[in-house]
């Protein structure tokens, strides 16, 4: 299975990245897959804070526990400062 | 735009015209008013109150001067996030209609940024509704803002104080 990963604002910049893909295994979850990212280390730390850095699962915000299908979206995003 | 549905939303690069908005969004609330209750003057005064914000770039954040900001979204998620919450005032408050409106890209300091606007039979749900709405696009809906400053540019800090607004309504 795969699905896409976004980042947005503060964390694309820190990141370097605007979007991958990446293969999963069934059951995974967005916390599953946040662990791994933060796996990766050096400023992938950023995504550690769970209530700072919040995810949103095919565009919708969710839960770390949402279980992941081939071809979803998962975002992470930083605290919104719109309006 | 022709055949604006009563509750609208719009993420635009555009600059908006607000006397233009409102008109629009009084005709849309009326017309659908009239086609529900098949009586044109009835529904016509049932639209007694249109209540709306306007939000522009500051040129000051501290002490600093901003010169200009750059907003980001998330496209999709933006319009899904705005639709949701205008469909939750319209829960909470009888609604004759209500348009938003949010840009993005660079906006120069004093331009206008953000819409909201509220049409119902009275004041008090048309105030109400706006309020609510803006509490809860400043707290959900998926903008960022960037500012370009005399000493560089950098990316707003979220407020504690905007997630004390949005939960005083106790949703």
């Amino acid at each position: 299975m795969q699905i896409r990963l976004r980042y947005f604002a503060s964390l694309r910049e820190r990141l370097g990245l605007e979007m991958e893909d990446l293969m999963i295994v069934g059951g995974a979850t967005v916390g599953s897959v946040r662990a791994s990212l933060l796996e990766r280390g050096g400023e992938w730390a950023a995504l550690a804070d769970v209530r700072r850095i919040r995810a949103a699962h095919n565009q919708q915000m969710c839960g770390e526990e949402v279980v992941l299908d081939d071809g979803d979206e998962l975002a992470f995003l930083p605290p919104v400062t719109g309006g | 735009m022709s055949g604006q549905t009563k509750f609208s939303v719009s993420v635009q690069a555009a600059d908006f015209e607000v006397g233009v908005e409102l008109d629009r969004l009084r005709t849309a609330a009326e017309a659908a008013a009239a086609n529900h209750e098949g009586n044109e003057g009835k529904a016509a005064a049932s639209v007694g109150a249109i209540a709306s914000f306007v939000g522009h770039v500051r040129s000051r954040a501290g002490d600093e001067s901003i010169a200009a900001l750059e907003l980001e979204h998330y496209p999709g998620m933006t319009e899904k996030s705005l639709t949701d919450i205008l469909a939750r005032a319209a829960e909470r408050w009888p609604l004759a209609g209500g348009r938003v409106i949010h840009r993005y890209g660079r906006l120069e300091a004093g331009a206008q940024i953000v819409l909201v606007a509220i049409a119902s039979a009275h004041r008090g749900d048309a105030f109400a509704a706006c309020e609510f709405v803006m509490d809860f696009l400043k707290t959900e809906a998926p903008f960022w803002k960037k500012e370009e400053g005399s000493s560089g540019a950098r990316w707003v800090d979220a407020r504690d104080s905007d997630q004390t607004a949005a939960a005083r309504w106790q949703v």
